[in-house]
Parts: C-alpha cells; structure tokens; sequence
C-alpha cells in the first residue's frame, strides 16, 4: 500500500522507537501535523521557541542514551534550531532533527520562508540531507537515525520538502544500512592495546583522563573495574563527569581551567595518561606546549580525527571506548604479571592523597550572612544524594555544579561542554523529565542564562513537567565578570543585570512554583520544599554578587599555574 | 608541504561544497581543486592540491575520511604518481615575437590552439613545475589570459 511522505515519516519513527518528539508547527510541515493524531504512540511536545526543541531533544538524549527527535518548520524554524545543532554536534549528541522545506519546484527561488538549512548547518552536522524523492524517504530516516548514534555520535538533519510529503510511495523500511564511505572502526587493534597494557604495566604515576566518550559508550563499568583493579586515579572532563563514582577514593575531580588542585598536579606530574573518550580541548589542556609534560600517552577514541589533533600520542587506539576498555579487562585477566599491572603504586596515591586534602575545592563560607552559590549546590547535593538529574546552564553557575555536586552515574549531568550555550540548561532539564517523569531533574541556573530560553516554563507546565530551576541571582553575567574582574581591571561593562523579572512572579505568571531565598538558614528548607513539591518550580537564590569560581587556570596558561581562593 | 590528495567521493549534489566548506572552515589552504566524473556514474574524483605541516595535513586526511560522502582518500605523495595540469593561455605576439613563441611551444611541446594576428593561445600539458617555467618564458611577451586546471594525478602502475 501507498503511504504519504508524513505517513512513511511517522511509520519510519516506529520503527527507530522513537517514542516523543520535540516540535514547532509551520505551513511547511503542516501536512506532518496533519498526520500526527492517528500516530499516537509518538507523543509530541509543543515548545515556545524552536531552540526549545533542539535542546530538550538533546537533553532527552543525554539522559537516556537514545537518539533525540526534534521537527521544526523551514526558513525560520529551521534557522532557530541551529545553535542546538551545533551545542549537539560539538558534545557529540545524537539527535536527528527534521525540518521542512519549501516544496521542490520553488527551491532556490527565494520562496516564502526558504532558506537552505542543508547548506547552514553543514559545518554543524554529523550529516545532513535534503530529501528529494518520496521512495528515498525511509532510506534515509534508517542512515539519519544510523549515522546520528553510531561512531563518534552527532546530529544528523533532515530536510523535507512540502511535495515529498505530500507524495506517496510504497513503504518499506530497510532492514540495514549500507554505506560505502561510512564505516567506523569499533574494534581496538589487539597490538596496540597490549602495547597499551605494557605502558600502563611499567607507569609509576599513571592517570586516567576520562570524556564523554566513556558516558556515549555506556562504558563506565569497564573503566571503574580497570582504574580500581590497576589502581590507576581518575580524573574526567566536563563531558565525563559521571562515568567514576564521585565518592571513590581513586577520584580526583573534574581537570582543566576550573579543575581541581589535585587533578590539575596529576596531569602535569603523571608520567601515563590514559585518555579515554576525551579530545584535549583547550580548556581541559591550558598551554599545549607544557600540558603533561612527563607523561606517555594513550588516546583512546572512535573518532581518528580526535588523535593527534592538539597532542602527540604515544599507543593511539582508534576504536570504540567500550570495546577497548573490555579488551584491555580481558587481557588484565589473562595477564601474566598481575602484579606488575595492579601494583598499589604507594608513592602516588599518597601524593594525591595529600594534594586532596592541601587543597581541597572550597570557597570562603565567611560570616557576611549572604548566601554562598557554592553552598546551595552542596546542598543540593545533600538533600538530592546524587541521585538527581542535573542539567546546567553556562558560567559560574555551571562550574560550581561540576565542581561542588558529586556525580555517580553516567547521565545525570547534562551541560553544554563543547559550545558553551547560555539556554541551554532548562529545556535539556524538560527533555530530560519527559524520559524520566518520576526523577528529580534540577536546571542549575544563572539569571543571565535562565533569561535566554525561559519561554519553555509554558512547555514545562503544559505537560506536567516538574522541573526544578534553582537560580544562581548573583546580579551579573558573572563568568564574564569574573574575567573582567581578574584580566580586565574589573571594567564591569555590560555584564550587570540591572534589570531582570521578578522570577517569583514569573513563575506565578506561569501557574509555577516561585520561591526567593536570601537568607542562608533559609536554604535548605526551601529547596527541600521545592524538590518535594511535585510542580515546576524556580528557586531564586539571591547570592554572593561577587563570587568566583576557583581555581582557575587562566586562558592560555600551564595546567599547574592556578590561582586558588 | 604540498600534498596532491585524491578524494573519491559519492556524486551528489552538495558534496563539492562539504569539501570547500571543510577546508574553508578549519583553516585549510587548497592550492588547486578540480572535479571530474568516474567510470562509475555515482562516483567523482577530486584532486586536491594543498600545502600545509605534516600534522595539519594528516588532519586534513582524516578530517576528509570523516565526511560521509567521502568514499576513499588516497595521498599521491605516498605514492609514485603521474601528476599533470592543462593550461591555457594567451599571449601577445605581434610582429617579430611571433617567431620566438612558436620556438618556445615547440621547445615545450605544447600546442597552438588559436590564431589571431597579435595573439596566440597556447595549450600546455604537464606538472606543475613544466606550467610554472612557460609562464615564466611566456611573461616578457605580455599573457593577456591565463586558464589553468589544477592538478590530476595517478598513481604509477609500477610502485
Ligand atoms: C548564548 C551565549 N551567549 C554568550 C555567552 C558568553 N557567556 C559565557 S558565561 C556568560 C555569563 C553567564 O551569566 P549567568 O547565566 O548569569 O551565569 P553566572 O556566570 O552568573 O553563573 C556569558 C555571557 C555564552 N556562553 N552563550
């Protein structure tokens, strides 16, 4: 039988399991919405602003480890979506995104919302495609969804024109993807991971450097088993934060600019570094010319670009993190010099010990009555046990949610690490309460960013979504004040927030929960008021104006040039 | 470094320009790049000159292999390899010089293509060097219009 191009598209979503989309409607995809009653199974999420919908399907993603859906008009639509595609694309989070096109005849013509979305997000995509002929339709929904969580992950786009929609063919979805010029190497090569175990064998200060390869490769296990069995400390990336338990002795705590003493010492005194899953950004690295400057390198990543780009690398192993780190378990287990391998290296975990408790993260608690943000994330903690989702905006409010909450498991931080997008916190927050509607998910939020996408309480509220923001009021764009503070001479130009909602009343204004808290005492009881009240809720915490994050690396410094409280 | 690549990829629309934006995007210089069908319809060769460090070219390699509609990279450099580029050009040549041109397209082996009665065109084959050297000849005549392909290459059937 026939099927419409929206009949094969809602078929095609079935078969990929897809079970919620987040979208906006237009005259381009209309005939989508159309269809979208008779397909119940696939439950659709209206946002306010498409950009909404990119990052709440990203944040869906994060949290379950599936591919994230999202479906926007053209023109407009698909242009609103592209700072989420590019957030993904640099965290490597799969999510296909379809977008609808002006019909075929009228491509290029300037049509009424035309604009070549396969052409602007190129550079932001995994792959993108404008599909041109109703028989391609599930071909390439089947490669979208392949391509978007396979290898290295990333957004895939899909443009479809008014015509192709509307056309009919015959559905059939294929069974498998074969791709000629698309074929990851998933498998570690057996030498180099032997070579790798050699190197690990003979270190003296050897280090884990943890990404979010470990938490897309669902290999957390593997690399908790390794580390504690080889007694090899652990230190991980923004992006990893989640893949080693917080509360394990071996853990070091997050690395780079606002990494911690002992992580940041490790790095530079470690003579291994394993990296798993993790690319040597430029904020985890400092100064190249004097990042690890003692140690060998092992790079583990599924992406060969990855290798090699910022570092030389000693045992490059260009596979998937899981299928490594069970390759390099199972030769740990037929090892023959066990004791090599699993030597306790006293001389290390003593010096990290005690580089851990010289220098702890900490921050003046002072007795000047105002609240610390640092505190409220401990409490946070406190009250939430790690058991909570937390998703982030961006500045100081993101860096003290890495640096003072611990995080156990995989996927339960969810923040924009690559491109650093203010806005993106709250709807990943909604994205992810849609997959998980009984957890708690808490958006650490700063009163700059919150601004950006808080049209979403209305998505949040309309689907009975509690989601809890805790608002971080400190009154400025406070990571950009904090710069000018330390390497501007405290030019404090446009990053006070003179004007700002009353985000109590805002809340009310959208039948939420609204609480300000300014008194200290008052921490605690609200917030536990707040996670235990079952609705969407801001929490206004009014604190320190002008607290910073420490330490910090300065941009452009050595890993081990600090500066500390 | 200059490295001629050859880049074979699916012919679709589009792919062209994730090749340039690739190399426009991350900073990558391309010397020369030229596009041209295969025996097989869904398949097109690029050859793509560039210069750039060792390391960056590496980079530009895998960063290529990385793009979906690239089917395979090969770089010529690691190869013994054939590389040739056509020229067109046009030269002045009234009166006298006439005689000296015709010496230096022979000399060179190239071939008259166009006649007028101050100007010759001029179709040269070979490397880039061969190129490079006529246009140096040609220059005191005055070119007044120069085409040029950019390089093709293939590896040599004996290695
Ligand atoms: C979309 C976007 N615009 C600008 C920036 C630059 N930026 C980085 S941090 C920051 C300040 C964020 O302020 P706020 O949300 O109040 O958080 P705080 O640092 O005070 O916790 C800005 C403006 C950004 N990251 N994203």
């Amino acid at each position: 039988m026939e099927l419409t191009g929206a009949q094969i598209l809602f078929e095609s979503l079935k078969k990929e399991g897809v079970d919620a989309v987040f979208g906006f409607p237009g005259g381009a995809v209309i005939d989508i919405y159309d269809e979208m009653p008779r397909h119940p199974e696939i439950r659709h999420y209206l946002v306010r602003h498409e950009q909404g919908a990119i990052h709440a399907a990203d944040g869906y993603a994060r949290a379950t480890g599936k591919v994230g859906v999202c479906l926007v008009t053209s023109g407009p639509g698909a242009t609103n979506t592209v700072t989420g595609i590019a957030n993904a694309y640099m965290d490597s989070i799969p999510v296909v995104i379809f977008t609808g096109q002006v019909p075929s005849p009228l491509i290029g013509n300037d049509a009424f919302q035309e604009v070549d979305i396969v052409g602007i997000t190129r550079p932001c995509t995994k792959h993108n495609y404008l599909v041109k002929d109703v028989t391609r339709l599930a071909g390439v929904i089947k490669e979208a969804f392949y391509l978007a969580r396979t290898g290295r992950p990333g957004p895939v786009l899909v443009d479809l024109p008014k015509d192709v929609i509307q056309a009919r063919a015959e559905f059939k979805y294929p069974r498998q993807v074969r791709m000629r010029s698309y074929n990851p190497t998933l498998t570690p090569n057996a030498k180099q991971v032997a070579r790798a175990l050699e190197a690990i064998c003979q270190a003296d200060r050897p280090l884990f450097y943890v990404g979010g390869g470990v938490v897309s490769s669902d290999s957390h296990r593997e690399l908790t088993w390794l580390a504690k069995k080889l007694n090899v400390p652990v230190t991980a990336t923004l992006m990893g934060l989640g893949s080693f338990p917080g509360h394990e002795p071996l853990w070091l705590g997050m690395l780079g600019m606002h990494g911690t003493y002992a992580a940041n010492r490790a790095v530079q005194e470690c003579d291994l570094l394993i990296a798993v899953g993790a690319r040597f950004d430029d904020r985890v690295t400092g100064k190249l010319a004097t990042f690890a400057p003692n140690a060998k390198v092992i790079h583990i990543d599924v992406d060969p670009t990855s290798i090699r780009k910022n570092v030389r690398v000693d045992v490059p192993i260009v596979a998937d993190c899981r299928e490594t780190l069970v390759a390099l378990k199972a030769q740990v287990e037929a090892a023959s010099d066990p004791k090599g391998l699993c030597r306790a290296r006293k001389d290390w975990t003593a010096t990290l010990k005690t580089w851990k408790i010289d220098h702890p993260l900490t921050y003046n608690g002072g007795d000047s009555g105002e609240i610390k943000p640092q505190a409220v994330v401990e409490t946070i903690y406190e009250l939430t046990k790690g058991e909570a989702i937390i998703s982030t905006e961006v500045g100081q409010n993101q860096m003290w949610a890495a640096q003072f909450y611990n995080y156990h498991k995989p996927r339960t931080l969810l923040t924009s690490g690559g491109l650093g997008t203010m806005g993106y916190g709250f709807p990943a927050a909604i994205g992810a309460q849609v997959a998980f509607p009984d957890k708690l998910v808490i958006d650490v939020a700063g009163d700059g960013s919150i601004q950006m996408c808080i049209q979403e309480m209305a998505t949040a509220m309309c689907y009975d979504l509690p989601v809890k923001i805790v608002i971080l009021n400190n009154g400025y764009l406070g990571m950009v004040r904090q710069w000018q503070e330390l390497f501007y001479k405290k030019n404090y130009c446009a990053t006070c927030m003179d004007w700002a909602p009353d985000f109590v009343k805002l809340a009310q204004a959208y039948g939420a929960e609204g609480y300000r808290v300014t008194d200290p005492a008052q921490v605690k009881p609200v917030l536990k008021q707040a996670f235990g009240n079952g609705k969407l809720t801001i929490v206004d915490v009014v604190v320190s104006q002008e607290e910073n994050v420490y330490p910090m690396v300065p941009a452009g410094a050595s890993l081990h040039e600090m500066l500390l409280v | 470094m200059r490295h001629v690549l050859s880049v074979l990829v699916e012919n679709e629309p589009g792919v062209l320009s994730r090749i340039a934006g690739l190399f426009s995007g991350r900073g990558y210089n391309i010397e020369t790049l030229n596009v041209g069908p295969t025996l097989d319809r869904e398949v097109s060769l690029m050859t793509i000159a560039t210069s750039a460090p060792e390391v960056v070219i590496e980079q530009i390699i895998k960063q290529l292999r990385k793009l979906v509609t690239v089917i395979k990279v090969v770089d010529m450099n690691d190869h013994v390899a054939v590389e040739r580029e056509m020229m067109l050009a046009k030269v002045g040549a009234e009166g006298d010089k006439r005689a000296e041109i015709l010496r230096i397209v022979d000399i060179f082996r190239c071939k008259v293509v166009d006649v007028s009665p101050d100007e010759l065109t001029i179709e040269a084959t070979g490397d880039r060097g061969k190129l490079d050297a006529i246009v140096a000849l040609l220059q005191r005549f005055g070119i007044k219009e120069i085409a040029r392909t950019g390089a093709v290459a293939m590896k040599r059937s004996m290695q």
